[in-house]
């Protein structure tokens, strides 16, 4: 099976499998201190979209509520402007602790965060495979892996614009073309040990 | 930057820096691929600084200096990962962000000295984004960034006030969460009018802004058309550049009402000449 029959077909869990906990140990560490000032949501620029707002979220990391966190859209929706970490008064880095919930959903395939993560999978996977991200490649296999036949024409009209100004390449540049395969076989090495 | 008597050379081979994406996926990814980067312009001669045009690549390889500077047990781990393409980072590399280089290490003055067709009567909403401000305050503030100011006053041109100038653009949301993102880019629009441009310093933040103004417009139920220019784009009007060579035709956004204020500035420029 190649590497993107895996991003489409991994099972997706519907629950935080039983790693999920241990994996949610080192962000507890991270947002210990807060003392749930809401200073982080009323700085957060997606706040409105959130269910969760950032201090709930952060209470229920402390408590390890995993159930509520991963069915939570909170996280998926940190767009990393770290306002929330600028401001923190007790200094929390309130950003990474949102990206490592994006790496736990990404690596255990959490089926709310489905679209994200094969979107982020389908862009790593063009650039692990030529160094450089290859715009059509990218969202051929994005396409792909969502698997929603509709979804191409919503980027329709952006694609149309940028190919006719020749912003989208289809072909590769022609030089720096080497593959980061190495690299990333290196990571999932280290990060599986 | 050559009209600006600065030499810049591409790092050989370079690769991806992973954008937002690595992040999302995996941390010791995220950090890395903008450790292969730089470890490649070390190998370069008579380079000790890299030039960063986009604020998000210039972060990613900002958290590298870093942690190349302050956590040798994590810099260990990346060069271990390095090592598969016999690669090695020392952490010898300072990374600077476009605007920091422009604003600093150029200055207003030597812009000044450089104007070929002052940009007299434009207004200008200056537009910094996220990623060139925080976490790493290196060269403004934070909160209420200034640093582009004197460079647009350099040229002739006025500042349009707004404090929208560090909001967030949705970043890779408008892919994923087009709904969110949408949101933010209309209220950064919306702020804007009044303004005769948007001048950013990041092109992901550019895309954003001026690719999806007519759906917005829509959205809003209000014309919230707007020009957006990269500043060099907008720097390079002022310094004599065609917009041939500004690759101005590549832009998504230019408003007519634009064209039309640009021509009169340079007729006028030329008449007192
Ligand atoms: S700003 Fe910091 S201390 Fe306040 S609620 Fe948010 S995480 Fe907790
Ligand atoms: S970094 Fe993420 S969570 Fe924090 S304020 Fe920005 S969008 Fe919100």
């Amino acid at each position: 099976m190649n590497r993107l029959e895996k991003i489409e077909s991994e099972q997706e869990s519907e629950t935080a499998p039983a790693p999920v906990i241990d994996s949610l140990a080192p962000i507890r560490d991270m947002v210990s201190a807060c003392i749930q000032c809401g200073t982080c949501t009323g700085s957060c620029p997606n706040a409105f979209a959130m269910d969760l707002t950032p201090r709930q979220l952060w209470y229920n990391v402390i408590r390890g509520e995993k159930e509520t966190i991963f069915h939570s859209k909170t996280f998926s929706l940190c767009s990393v402007c770290y306002y929330c970490t600028l401001r923190c008064p007790r200094g929390l880095p309130l950003t990474d602790a949102m990206s490592a919930l994006k790496q736990i959903a990404a690596k255990e395939n959490l089926a709310p965060y489905k679209k994200s993560v094969r979107f982020y999978k389908s862009f790593m996977e063009s650039v692990r495979r030529h160094g450089r991200v290859r715009e059509m490649e990218f969202m051929t296999l994005y396409f792909m892996v969502m698997k929603n036949p509709l979804l191409p024409f919503r980027f329709a009209p952006l694609g149309m614009k940028l190919m006719s100004k020749g912003k989208v390449s289809v072909e590769l540049p022609s030089k720096g073309s080497g593959t980061l395969e190495a690299i990333f076989r290196k990571v999932e090495e280290l990060e599986n040990s | 930057m050559g009209e600006l008597g600065a030499e810049l050379v591409e790092i050989e081979d370079w690769t991806c820096c992973g954008a937002s994406a690595a992040e999302a996926t995996s941390y010791l990814l995220s950090l890395s691929l903008p450790a292969c980067i730089l470890a490649k312009a070390e190998k370069m001669d008579d380079t000790s600084q890299i030039l960063v045009p986009c604020s998000a690549c210039y972060l990613n390889l900002k958290k590298v200096e870093e942690i190349s500077r302050n956590n040798i047990e994590l810099l260990n781990k990346i060069n271990t990962v390095l090592q598969e393409e016999n690669l090695h980072l020392q952490g010898k590399m300072k990374v600077r962000h476009l605007l920091d280089i422009l604003a600093r290490d150029i200055g207003p003055a030597k812009i000044f000295a450089n104007l070929k067709s002052p940009l007299t009567g434009l207004n200008i909403a200056p537009y910094y984004g996220c990623q060139c401000l925080r976490p790493y305050s290196v060269f403004d503030d934070p909160e209420e960034p200034r640093s582009m100011e004197p460079v647009i006053e350099a040229v002739g041109a006025k500042i349009h006030p707004w404090d929208m100038g560090g909001r967030c653009c949705g970043a890779s949301h408008m892919t994923t969460k087009p709904d969110v993102a949408l949101e933010l880019v209309a209220a950064i629009l919306k702020a804007a009018k009044g303004a005769d441009a948007i001048v950013t310093v990041c092109p992901m933040c550019q895309m954003n802004l001026e690719a999806y103004q007519k759906k917005i417009s829509g959205m809003s139920g209000e014309d919230l058309s707007m020009t957006i220019l990269y500043l060099p784009q907008f720097l390079g009007l002022a310094l004599g550049l065609s917009e041939q060579d500004l690759r101005m035709d590549l832009n998504l956004s230019i408003t007519k009402a634009f064209r039309d204020k640009l021509n009169r500035t340079q007729i006028s420029a030329d008449i007192h000449r």
